[in-house]
């Protein structure tokens, strides 16, 4: 599933393209809103980044189903004996992958646009965004997969999925902020174990009840 | 000895809304057995092949396949089943060979290169193998969807307007592979609007009209005219 997936977005690129150029756009817009001032940018950047990082991940995974709606894949998967939790394992790993790619992108430019010195931060900080990336790409795929079928899934898929998120972007921000500001890993630890329980909480809810929703 | 329906079908009611499309439903189909079902647009056909595919569940009655239940014991009932309905189940973005793996392991079936390869081959699309589905034309789709079902093998098939969009070879060859199913003793129930040589494969037919089989008799002796005939009695009666 995974497979097939990253292989029709490489060749198709939608996805991908779309949220390049939005986080491009994005972070235009926070260069241009916050501007030179140092401490504005200190205490803005956390939330900034995992703005840039949800929004483009509510967009890349609402469109994690759409290819299934085509020639009635849906209809297929669905006829496919077997644990339908395989298809939700793999349709989560592909929105990792991309994700990641996404990410890794929009961190590289970010510490270009706002000058920002990883340094000693960054073991950390890519331990915070791997743990948060998992949240949203687990409860995400759950939710894309709920909406996938519905005629306003546009809008009511964020819905959903914003305020699920709470736990992820509360433990995200601040453990990124406090390591933007040189405090040690063991200092967020408390962040953490809330982010390894939600992404542990999503996955398995995921896992359970894929097939339900599968099912409709 | 009597001979064990693969496809069974019991008073199956099906409303949508106010709207009762299925009222009553009665239908057998044992193994080695084509039936083909004919009726006016809305009859409720599609209805019917989507609630014995498991994706639908009715409002009464049962429908069971190979003896399961296709509600409560679906998956069981998946495992047997081919379904080839309006959509071709096909990635557009993926090539001919890509789509038959996917679709091979996803049901647990092999999908070595050799396996692919002769499957292609017998849909006569072995040349386009490594061609994306996007660039296919209609009966080329249809061609591959249908290879998609043989390779998973199924014990019944379910086919919604099989030879739409087929040409003169395709639909040979379509004919062939089903008569080849029912004869290795596999169940097949299609919906149709053709009166034609599309029925030839069939050996009852089933008219739906007012939500029940109207009319269930064998194919054998009637001709397209006489179909037509039967078709026009008993659609009209309903309406």
């Amino acid at each position: 599933m995974a497979w097939k997936d990253l292989v029709i977005e490489r060749r198709s690129k939608e996805t991908l393209n779309a949220l390049l150029f939005f986080s491009l756009a994005l972070l235009f817009v926070f260069q241009f809103a916050l501007g030179p001032d140092r401490e504005r940018l200190a205490s803005a950047l956390p939330g900034l980044l995992w703005l840039g990082f949800i929004l483009s991940g509510v967009l890349g995974l609402g469109r994690a189903f759409l290819v299934e709606r085509e020639n009635d894949c849906w209809e297929a998967l669905l006829l496919a004996p077997g644990d339908k939790s395989a298809i939700y394992l793999g349709k989560l790993a592909g929105s990792l992958v991309l994700m990641t790619v996404v990410e890794t992108l929009v961190l590289g430019l970010f510490v270009v646009f706002f000058d920002v010195d990883l340094g000693r931060a960054l073991p950390g900080l890519l331990l915070v965004i791997g743990l948060g990336t998992v949240g949203i790409a687990a409860v995400g795929t759950l939710f894309a997969a709920m909406t996938a079928q519905v005629r306003a899934r546009e809008l009511l898929f964020p819905v959903l999925l914003l305020p699920v998120l709470v736990p992820v972007l509360l433990g995200t921000v601040k453990a990124t902020e406090a390591l933007l500001l040189q405090e040690p890993l063991a200092a967020v630890a408390h962040w953490l174990k809330l982010l390894a329980a939600a992404d542990v909480v999503y996955l398995a809810v995921g896992i359970l009840t894929f097939d339900v929703i599968l099912e409709g | 000895m009597v001979a064990v329906p693969l496809i069974r079908v019991a008073g199956l009611v099906r409303v949508f809304g106010a709207q009762r499309v299925l009222d009553g439903v009665d239908l057998d189909v044992t193994a080695g057995e084509a039936v083909a079902l004919l009726g006016p647009n809305g009859a409720g056909k599609t209805t019917l092949l989507k609630i014995v595919a498991t994706l639908l569940r009715p409002t009464r009655g049962t429908a069971t396949v190979a003896g399961y239940d296709c509600v409560r014991d679906a998956e069981a009932a998946r495992a047997v089943l081919g379904v080839a309905g309006h959509g071709t189940h096909l990635y557009e973005d993926l090539t001919a060979r890509e789509n038959l793996a996917f679709w091979a392991r996803l049901r647990g079936r092999p999908a070595d290169a050799e396996a692919l390869a002769a499957v292609l081959a017998d849909v006569d699309l072995e040349r386009h193998a490594d061609v994306r589905v996007r660039t296919f034309s209609a009966g080329m789709r249809r061609r591959l969807a249908l290879a998609r079902l043989e390779l998973t093998q199924p014990r019944v098939l379910l086919l919604d307007e099989p030879f739409a969009g087929l040409d003169q070879r395709a639909r040979k060859w379509l004919e062939a592979r089903l008569e080849a199913f029912k004869a290795a003793g596999g169940a097949l129930l299609m919906a149709t609007h053709s009166f034609g040589r599309e029925l030839g494969v069939s050996d009852r037919l089933a008219i739906l009209a007012g939500g029940r089989v109207a009319l269930d008799t064998p194919r054998a002796g009637l001709d397209p005219q006489d179909v037509q005939r039967l078709y026009a009695a008993h659609t009209e009666d309903a309406s």
